[in-house]
């Protein structure tokens, strides 16, 4: 699909990164602080992948699901856009819909530290798909302290996977959390960048 | 979303419909597939030319659209804000791309992600965030 018409006004390229991490993990909260407008809402209908069909007419089992996802802007100069997307948090299996991860720059996996075992699913299904992400321990007030040496341990990432504290409600700690996503997803896939 | 629209006031009668389901089709005719391309959730759309007047034969969501589109916006965006699902943003979007009303730009493709100047560029708006 060839959209150029040469005398157009040149359009920004869009860039998506998404953060995805179990229900209630700050998702929304780290799009809407580091956005330049409140969280939006939009609803795509996705294919669904099947998994955990017993598929033996070797026709895969697809279907169709209406998601909302909530979403956020951050104009990167003329040139680009970039479109933070969280995961849909109530659909159990959203990682089924590849159509969201297809073409972004990388994820933010929030981790809660009450509710560790919900980041799993996350950490798999990128590490399956080969999409760059990073794991930032959204720290709740009153929760548990972990050392993140604990939580890397917990959720056997690899040493190579970058993991950092964050408070998603905060734009400069959000901020931090995607520079160092984009480092490592350059580092991953183009060429080292300097700090 | 629950169908029950005696308690928003509207005449009764017919109670089988939801007025929500309802209006993305009347909107597209009941296309779900756009004219022209696929659009991406996160394409992005530019209003080009002047807009056109109330008798070039658009409805009014391709107006709402032009209006909003004055700036680059993403399918998702002028989903977001005009409360239709992206479906049929992309279709009204492929109508106005066939009249040569807006002019559009695929994201950024995997293939792209090994780009250093993008990273660079990211990296460099971030950081003045």
């Amino acid at each position: 699909m060839a959209f150029d018409r040469s005398s157009r006004p040149r359009l920004p390229t869009a860039i998506k990164i998404l953060v995805a991490g179990g229900f209630g993990a700050g998702k929304t909260t780290m799009v809407g602080a580091v956005s330049e407008t409140r969280p939006l809402r939009t609803e795509e209908v996705l294919t669904e992948r099947g998994i955990g069909i017993d598929d033996l007419s070797s026709v895969e089992a697809k279907r169709t699901t209406t998601v909302a996802m909530d979403f956020g802007r951050i104009t990167i100069g003329d040139e680009y856009v970039l479109y933070l997307f969280g995961t849909p948090g109530q659909e159990r299996f959203w990682f089924v819909w590849d159509e969201l991860a297809e073409g972004s720059l990388g994820a933010v996996i929030l981790a809660d530290t009450r509710r560790l075992a919900d980041c799993f699913p996350s950490v798999d299904y990128f590490e399956r798909r080969g999409t760059p992400f990073v794991v930032a321990v959204n720290c709740f007030e009153g929760s548990e302290t972990f050392e993140l040496a604990e939580v890397r341990l917990a959720l056997q990432l690899k040493p190579s996977i970058p993991i950092i504290m964050c408070d998603a409600r905060k734009r400069d700690s959000s901020r931090e959390v995607l520079i160092s996503l984009v480092k490592h997803s350059a580092k991953l896939r183009a060429e080292p960048v300097g700090s | 979303m629950n169908g029950d629209y005696r308690s928003s006031g509207e005449p009764s009668g017919e109670h089988w419909i939801d007025p929500e389901i309802i209006r993305p089709y009347v909107v597209t005719r009941g296309r779900t597939a756009p004219v022209h391309g696929r659009f991406n959730l996160i394409s992005m759309a530019l209003a080009v030319g002047p807009p056109p007047g109330p008798d070039a034969g658009l409805d009014p969501e391709h107006h709402s659209i032009l209006r909003l589109c004055r700036e680059p916006k993403s399918v998702a965006e002028i989903a977001a804000h005009l409360n239709l699902p992206a479906g049929t943003i992309r279709v009204l979007l492929g109508d106005l791309f066939d009249r040569e009303l807006v002019s559009a730009q695929e994201p950024q493709s995997e293939m792209d992600m090994r780009d250093m100047k993008m990273y660079r560029a990211v990296l460099d708006g971030l950081r003045s965030l």
